[in-house]
């Protein structure tokens, strides 16, 4: 999450969620928290029983915004214009944390003096190339210090020209892009130097003047004109945050999906992570931002990724180009100030873990082993290529693309064109049965005879019935033991991925190949039980890493660059320190303090808030006595409090790094950010964006409204699919009035594989349906109860119609904006059946992370959809009225 | 529930959920239990004929009254038991006797009545056992009046609305159609020189009836609306006019008229059908519409509110 | 019947304190001796306050009572496709929309316990809090969604207990009220009896089911699967003596925060029923949540109803005499 990564340094929550309870104030936005967090929500309600403001920002009136004392609805898509109204109410009335963003933040930093502005372009930053739709951040950096070295210059000249180089491909700058942007889930982007600093923030130059002039256009007024917000509850809102922070209080920031899944899902949460630093939130007890995490695991599955640009511990993922060497690899980051400044001892460790002893020095530790990118290998581009022929073979382990993934249609008809496609889950997806019951077969698109897709499906033991530890929101590793034995031919993924493994390396063994050895050499041995199944605890004891005696290791700090330590994710070391599983501690909250240090283990080094050093002043005393936390100890010289210090344990508040101080020795005693080459908060991001170094808002890619603010209607370097299948609707269209967004409901698990498919949550919400206000009710004559049609450019699905005073007509100047609201669990299999909203949805993707958009525009009417080929023609038809342009289908006549 | 009916706005003014009901509807079957409730009336009151038929030597009446007062109960027993949702445990009815259970109380009237009521009926036609035949006959009508009324408890400790607000009446009401249906099953099956006290029993249960059932019809507001209206006003309408006309006949012409006798007879029999098929159908109507339960209940509270503000001042 | 020492008996078990009133030691009534021989009487709060809707106690109950599905229904109303209480749903979640104009219109109530909730809520909320502007950006007027978990009372004179014939329905050492599945027959006596609406007989399956209050999860000393489940501790289950004192403080404690529309319902062992074992803080009229608003053990009207019944019957015989006597034909 580069949202969270280039503003503090690492891409997690900062915060975790018992720490809620200490909050002022909770702003939620972007999250239906209590719906798809219920757990973690009774933080939210004990906060609340003790006194604070919960504040719900949504589109609609949720269960989330029913417990909270203010719902704010707003347009979906536009919460950087309501956010930056917030940053301005804040700079402009001077109401930002001073003492806290002088210290802590860049505020105080030079940028360069050919920086330009989204307000001097009209949309645009400075480095825009309009040819690849990219921009070139060298404008955005730091000024240099005065007193910078010519060693510091000619380094920063490298990395220019570095990046230049990589630039001259297409698909190498974007694979280092992707890259960049993700690596930052631990560890911001390598800056040169801490830079040229104005303490008084005075210097027009400077990030804190920027930023002013920046958000100065961003008034309660423009607020309402964009997000469709009144000014008396903009107001309202700015006030109950302002009021809450500070040295004595503290308001956190809570969201999920409803701001990750934009094209401008990364700037979002930038937004919200300069208010949150401009107010002092950070790293400080009840502060912070919560960023709610999906599936059980899924911030293991960042942390040890499933995702093309990383390596486990948000290493990048080496490119074909530009790394032919481990030196090369790791160059970016070893030496800078902070933890990063150690890469190549993570890096090191890694390859001794996959490579055991083949790893050695003299062969590079096996890096010529790794696998490199190429080019965009994300999950959207990988079903382009399958429609085109390009990617032959498909493994879908616990995931139902078919429902889950924007534009069904499209990964249906991606599937439909492999050769091979693997399925592991729990039930029989849609996924699995696309090509005997998907919709296509119903319209006459695919058939059934036609498709040559050999589809294995293999039955997977589930959660409960194979141990392992999962990787939740706060970052906390939670094991889980084994609570019955798998059904029938079930197996788990471990059992599954070894015995592929040795299979396959049976197969090769004696080859003579070059390319066969780096399967041969891998250390792929690991204790099994009865049933072939192998032990997770030496998965997790791997990952941990060992030593040279073969031991344990307890903290990253102990790995080497020499090869004498292997780890399997630096970031996790330490779970296993003293051969003793930390993540399988369960110690309840009532028998330790609040902070729960004992149950569980966190990364990094069971630090639960993270950057807590800022909960103390610069001088190391508590800002206040309330929001104690962290503070140093001059007596023991050490940093104290209730958790573990994210930071040099035995810094002193005074300290100040030496000229030329590599990595954590080039921290300063005040410099809370670790993870960042200069040790501050980033308000402006001088690297490490792909879409600019501030937010800015824009429209989303389906829009009904003109942006206000600029003539750049679109983020102009979203990603967009190009691809036939993948058609959006025009801005502005009359033919698709209406806003819709997507989202999930408490009875129900995301593409439903898990819910739909058991009796007891399926009679909760047992049909699909969509929810719209009395107002667009009446306008297209939907009746509450009945059944409606929803078109886009892809295609038209069917829903009951909700018809409630929970979805609200925003009034946007002289117009009013609707918006539709529609779960998207459903799909053809399960108990019940039904249209899946994910086939209305389009592909256009933050240029950060490659996530698609969950809004769009779409038109609805009473009625089922038509049956069989008619549907199509029924589709072709809005998309001939709305002048939908099939040959540039994501022109969307916004911007070209 | 029918979608979209779910918001409909109800015409009297009180708040509900979706107006779902706020009771659960009685899950007894229709004819299973209005049937019972009839037949238990029948055969209770054919008891109390039979007794006095043989009291009094009138073998006629005696054989129709014990045949009516044994295949009533026999009747009605399997009404109840093909009611009950496991028939096969009908026996544990007889596990306990509990007074607070007008179900549990009736079952130890209802088994020991059919007992003995189908004895002395066996007896009578066979004319064996003649001794024990008429101690059972006496048995069964010692048990009889409870039979037939203690059904009105069965409806009326419930919170069923229309049923527990005419907790008084319903005995009544029981109690004289149960006669009424007696009378009127005797006026069509026995010659008319027996069948003076049928007619009587017949009139006078007719009498009690109405008297009663007017007195729960005739209540203030929400209480009588159930049977009033819809298909158990027109029941209530239906066996009221029956009533009339039955005892109008019988007066004027039961004595003189085998044929008007009959018609008379079955007339009765059909009112006290309707009627208890009528109450049964008021109280699950009352049960079915929030209103009966909501509105009586609120003014309960605000009457005591009311009360209780006077009292602080 | 007629005998002193009979009447005398009767006139004690329709008495006060066994049928309706107050009753303060259930189990000793049920035969579980003195209170030091039994458990404490054990019970819920359900404080829908800061109930979310999530519908955990619902799944949470069926997973450990093996419940069946209740049937695959969108409703319409709201989130809420279970409906009500029933044979296979033994805990369900009410949701109440009500459109801001809804609650501010209506006519306000008598003091002290009904003030129409026209300005701020506290929770849950209204869509802008007191004193400012109501309207908002669309000129139509906020939404409150209550949502409430509701469940068999467990009451202290229980109706469906007190009506059953065959001892299927009985009160536990924890004094709560539970079927025996292996005794029911299906008669369908409590069904009505329940001024509730609570229990019901299952179709298909033919006898009566309800919470049981996770009886056999208590004798284990584990709290029901419900409690357990509740996220932010919207249901409290514990004693009940404790309870009524809890809900007495977060009462006062709402009010204090200007939430006059709070109130408890089935606290009062003075009530109907004598005092709810599952009782409940609400944010509206009970019968907004589908629940009756002066509820009374039917029973508490069993002594007048046989009293009747005797009088009917003797009528009846009255009936039986009149009938023979005067003329012959
Ligand atoms: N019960 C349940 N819990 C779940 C899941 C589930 O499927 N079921 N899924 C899990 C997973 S994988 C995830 S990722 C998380 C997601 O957790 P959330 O992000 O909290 O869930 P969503 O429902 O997708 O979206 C949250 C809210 O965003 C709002 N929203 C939509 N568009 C916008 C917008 O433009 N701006 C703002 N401010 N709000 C917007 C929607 O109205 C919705 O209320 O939940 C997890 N928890
Ligand atoms: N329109 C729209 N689309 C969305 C979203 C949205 O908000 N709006 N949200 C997005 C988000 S945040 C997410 S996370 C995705 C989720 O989308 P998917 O990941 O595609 O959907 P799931 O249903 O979570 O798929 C998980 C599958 O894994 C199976 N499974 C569970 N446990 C195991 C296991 O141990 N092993 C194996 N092999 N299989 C297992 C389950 O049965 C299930 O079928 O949906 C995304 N799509
Ligand atoms: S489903 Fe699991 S992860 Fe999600 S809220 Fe419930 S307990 Fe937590
Ligand atoms: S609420 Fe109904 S079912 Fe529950 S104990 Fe009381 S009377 Fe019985
Ligand atoms: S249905 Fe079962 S539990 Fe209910 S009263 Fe009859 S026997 Fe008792
Ligand atoms: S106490 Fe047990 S039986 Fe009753 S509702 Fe809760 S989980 Fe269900
Ligand atoms: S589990 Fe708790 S919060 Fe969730 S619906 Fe039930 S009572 Fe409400
Ligand atoms: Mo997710």
């Amino acid at each position: 999450m580069p949202g969270l990564g280039t503003s503090f340094g690492r891409g997690g929550a900062t915060t975790f969620l018992q720490d809620l309870a200490n909050a002022d104030c909770i702003l939620i936005e972007g999250s239906n928290m209590a719906e798809a967090h219920p757990v973690g929500f009774q933080w939210v309600m004990e906060a609340k029983r003790r006194g604070a403001t919960v504040i719900h920002v949504d589109p609609r009136f949720t269960r989330t915004s029913a417990v909270s004392d203010l719902h704010v609805p707003i347009r979906a898509g536009s919460d950087i214009a309501f956010l930056g109204g917030l940053v301005n109410h804040v700079l402009s009335n001077d109401l930002d944390f001073r003492e806290y963003v002088v210290a802590y933040t860049n505020a105080a930093n030079i940028i360069d003096e050919d920086f330009r502005d989204t307000e001097d372009l009209d949309g645009l930053f400075s480095g825009f190339d309009p040819e690849t739709g990219q921009y070139d951040p060298a404008t955005w950096r730091y000024d240099p210090p005065d007193d910078a070295g010519a060693a510091d210059r000619q380094e920063d000249a490298e990395l220019e020209a570095s990046e230049d180089s990589t630039r001259s491909g297409e698909a190498h700058k974007e694979s280092h892009e992707a890259a960049e942007s993700e690596s930052h889930g631990s560890g911001g982007a390598p800056v040169s130097w801490k830079g040229r600093r104005d303490e008084t923030l005075q210097d027009p130059r400077c990030v804190f003047q920027i930023l002013k002039r920046h958000f100065a256009r961003y008034t309660p007024e423009m607020v309402q004109e964009v997000c469709g917000i009144e000014p008396a509850q903009f107001r309202q809102v700015a006030d109950a945050l302002t009021r809450n922070s500070g040295r004595e209080r503290t308001t956190a920031f809570c969201y999920a999906v409803g701001w990750t899944h934009h094209s401008v899902g990364a700037q979002m949460i930038r937004t919200s992570a300069i208010l949150q630093l401009l107010l002092g939130n950070i790293g400080r007890p009840g502060g912070g931002i919560l960023a709610l995490r999906g599936h059980a695991s899924i911030q293991g599955s960042t942390d040890i990724p499933t995702l093309f640009n990383i390596l486990p511990g948000y290493l990048p993922m080496p490119n074909a180009a530009q790394h032919q060497t481990l030196d090369e690899w790791v160059a970016d980051d070893e030496g800078k100030a902070g933890f990063w400044g150690n890469i190549r001892s993570y890096a090191v460790s890694l390859l001794k873990s996959y490579w055991g002893d083949a790893a050695t020095a003299d062969n590079d530790f096996c890096f010529d082993y790794l696998p490199r990118i190429t080019g965009d290998h994300s999950t959207y581009t990988t079903v382009k290529a399958m429609i085109e022929g390009g990617c032959k073979g498909y493994f879908l382990v616990g995931e139902n693309p078919a429902v889950g993934s924007a534009n069904g249609k499209m990964q249906r008809l991606g599937m439909a064109n492999l050769d091979w496609l693997v399925v592991r889950d729990l039930q029989m997806i849609e996924s699995a049965t696309f090509w005997k019951d998907g919709p296509e077969i119903e319209t006459g698109e695919l058939v059934t005879e036609e498709i040559a897709t050999e589809v294995f499906f293999l039955p997977a033991a589930s959660h409960v019935e194979k141990a392992g530890s999962f990787t939740q929101t706060q970052r906390m590793l939670q094991w889980r033991d084994k609570a019955v034995e798998p059904p029938g031919e079930c197996r788990s993924e471990l059992q599954f991925y070894y015995d592929l493994g040795n299979r396959i390396r049976e197969k090769l063994a004696g080859s003579t190949d070059e390319m066969d050895r780096p399967l041969l050499d891998l250390a792929w041995d690991y204790p099994v039980d009865e049933h072939g199944d192998p032990d997770g605890q030496a998965v997790l004891r791997e990952i941990n890493g060992t030593g040279p005696d073969g031991v344990a290791l307890s903290a990253y700090t102990e790995l080497k660059q020499d090869g004498s330590t292997a780890c399997g994710c630096w970031i996790y070391c330490g779970v296993y320190a003293d051969e003793v599983n930390r993540a399988r501690r369960r110690r309840p909250h009532w028998e330790q303090d609040w902070v729960a240090a004992e149950w569980g283990w966190v990364w990094p080094a069971n630090r639960r808030q993270l950057y807590n050093r800022a909960s103390a002043a610069p001088d190391g005393t508590p800002w206040s006595e309330r929001k104690a936390y962290m503070s140093w100890d001059a007596e023991q010289q050490t940093w104290v409090g209730p958790d573990v210090p994210d930071f040099v344990p035995d810094r002193a508040p005074d300290f100040v790094p030496e000229e030329g101080a590599q990595g954590p020795d080039a921290i300063g005693g005040q410099d809370p950010f670790v993870m960042q080459t200069d040790g501050k908060a980033w308000l402006f991001a001088p690297l490490g964006l792909a879409d600019g170094p501030m937010p800015t808002h824009y429209e989303p890619p389906e829009s009904p409204v003109h942006n206000p603010l600029h003539a750049q209607q679109n983020n102009p370097s979203r990603r967009k699919l190009d691809h036939r299948t993948n058609p959006i609707n025009p801005s502005w269209s009359e033919v698709f009035p209406y806003v819709f967004t997507t989202y999930r409901l408490t009875e129900h698990h995301t593409a439903g594989g898990m819910s739909r498919t058991l009796p007891y949550l399926t009679e909760l919400q047992p049909e699909p349906f969509c929810e719209v206000s009395p107002r667009l009710a009446a306008e297209r004559g939907l009746t509450h109860g009945e059944w409606v049609t929803i078109v886009t450019a892809r295609t038209a699905i069917e829903a009951r119609v909700l018809v409630t005073d929970r979805l609200r007509s925003l009034r946007l100047g002289d117009r009013f904006v609707e918006q539709v609201g529609i779960p998207y669990h459903w799909g053809r299999n399960g108990i019940t059946q039904g249209d899946s909203a994910n086939d209305l949805v389009n592909v256009t993707m933050d240029p950060n992370v490659y996530i698609q958009d969950k809004v769009g525009t779409c038109d609805i009417r009473p009625g089922r959809r038509p049956r069989g080929p008619a549907l199509t023609a029924y589709v072709d038809d809005y998309r001939r009225r709305a002048g939908v342009d099939m040959e540039h289908p994501e022109d969307g006549g916004a911007d070209r | 529930m029918p979608r979209g009916e779910a918001s409909m706005v109800p015409e009297v003014e009180f708040e509900s959920y979706y107006g779902r009901p706020i009771l659960k509807e009685p899950t007894w079957k229709t004819p299973d239990v209005p049937l019972y409730l009839f037949l238990g009336g029948l055969a209770g009151a054919s008891s109390l004929l039979a007794e006095g038929a043989a009291l009094t030597g009138r073998p006629d009446l005696e054989r129709v009254a014990r045949l009516a007062a044994a295949g009533g109960a026999a009747a009605g027993t399997v009404a109840l038991v093909h009611d009950l949702g496991r028939p096969e445990r009908f026996l544990n009815m007889l596990r306990v006797l509990k007074p607070t259970s007008p179900l549990s109380v009736g079952s130890f009237i209802l088994a020991p009545f059919s007992g003995l009521a189908g004895a002395a009926a066996a007896s009578d036609l066979t004319g064996r056992l003649p001794r024990l035949g008429r101690l059972a006959g006496a048995g069964a009508a010692a048990l009889g009046p409870p039979l037939a009324t203690y059904t009105a408890a069965l409806l009326a400790n419930t919170a069923v609305p229309a049923w527990h607000e005419a907790h008084r009446e319903l005995p009544f009401v029981f109690g004289g159609s149960g006669a009424q249906a007696a009378g009127g099953l005797a006026m069509m099956l026995v010659p008319l020189d027996q069948a003076a006290p049928a007619r009587r029993m017949a009139l006078a249960g007719a009498a009690v009836e109405i008297a009663a059932a007017e007195s729960i019809l005739l209540r203030r507001g929400l209480a009588a609306e159930p049977y009033r209206i819809g298909m158990p006003g027109r029941l209530m309408t239906m066996a009221r006019n029956c009533t009339a006309v039955a005892s109008a006949a019988t007066a004027l012409a039961g004595r003189r008229s085998r044929l008007v006798s009959v018609l008379a007879g079955a007339t009765y029999v059909t009112a006290s059908l309707a009627t208890r098929f009528g109450i049964f159908e008021a109280g699950r109507a009352s049960a079915r519409d929030p209103k009966y339960v909501v509105v009586p209940q609120r003014e309960r509270v605000r009457a005591r509110q009311g009360a209780s503000a006077k009292m602080t001042g | 019947m007629s005998s002193p020492l009979g009447m005398s008996l009767l006139s004690d078990l329709f008495s006060e304190g066994r049928l309706w009133g107050r009753l303060d030691d259930v189990q000793h009534d049920a035969g579980y001796g003195t209170s030091e021989e039994h458990p404490p009487r054990m019970g819920f709060f359900t404080d829908t306050s800061v109930c979310i809707g999530c519908k955990a106690c619902e799944v949470a109950c069926k997973e450990w009572n093996e419940v069946p599905d209740d049937g695959y229904l969108l409703t319409g109303m709201s989130y809420d496709n279970t409906q009500e209480l029933g044979a296979s749903t033994w805990r369900h979640v009410a949701f109440v929309e009500q459109p801001f104009e809804t609650v501010a219109a209506r006519p306000p109530q008598e003091p002290p316990v009904d003030v129409a909730p026209a300005v701020d809520l506290g929770m849950p909320s209204l869509g802008v809090p007191a004193g400012e502007d109501q309207a908002t950006s669309s000129g139509e007027s906020g939404v409150r969604w209550l949502m409430s978990s509701d469940v068999c009372k467990h009451c202290t004179h229980a109706a469906c207990l007190d009506v059953c014939p065959t001892g299927a329905l009985f009160r536990t050492e924890f004094g709560t009220v539970v079927v025996q599945p292996d005794v029911c027959n299906g008669c369908g006596y409590c069904v009505p009896a329940c001024p509730y609406g609570v229990i019901d007989v299952r179709k298909g399956d033919g006898r009566a089911f309800k919470c049981t209050l996770c009886y056999d999860r208590l004798k284990e000393g584990q709290q029901p699967a419900c409690a357990q489940a509740c996220p932010t501790e919207s249901i409290q289950f514990g004693e009940l003596d404790e309870l009524r004192e809890r809900a007495d403080r977060r009462l006062a404690e709402l009010h204090d925060k200007g939430v006059d529309v709070a109130r408890l319902y089935g606290r009062d062992p003075e009530d109907g029923v004598g005092g709810d074992g599952a009782f409940f803080l609400l944010l509206d009229e009970p019968e907004v949540y589908g629940l009756p608003p002066d509820p009374v053990v039917t029973t508490r009207d069993l002594g007048t109803i046989w009293k009747h019944v005797g009088a009917g019957a003797a009528t009846l015989v009255g009936l039986g005499v009149v009938s023979f006597l005067g003329r012959r034909r």
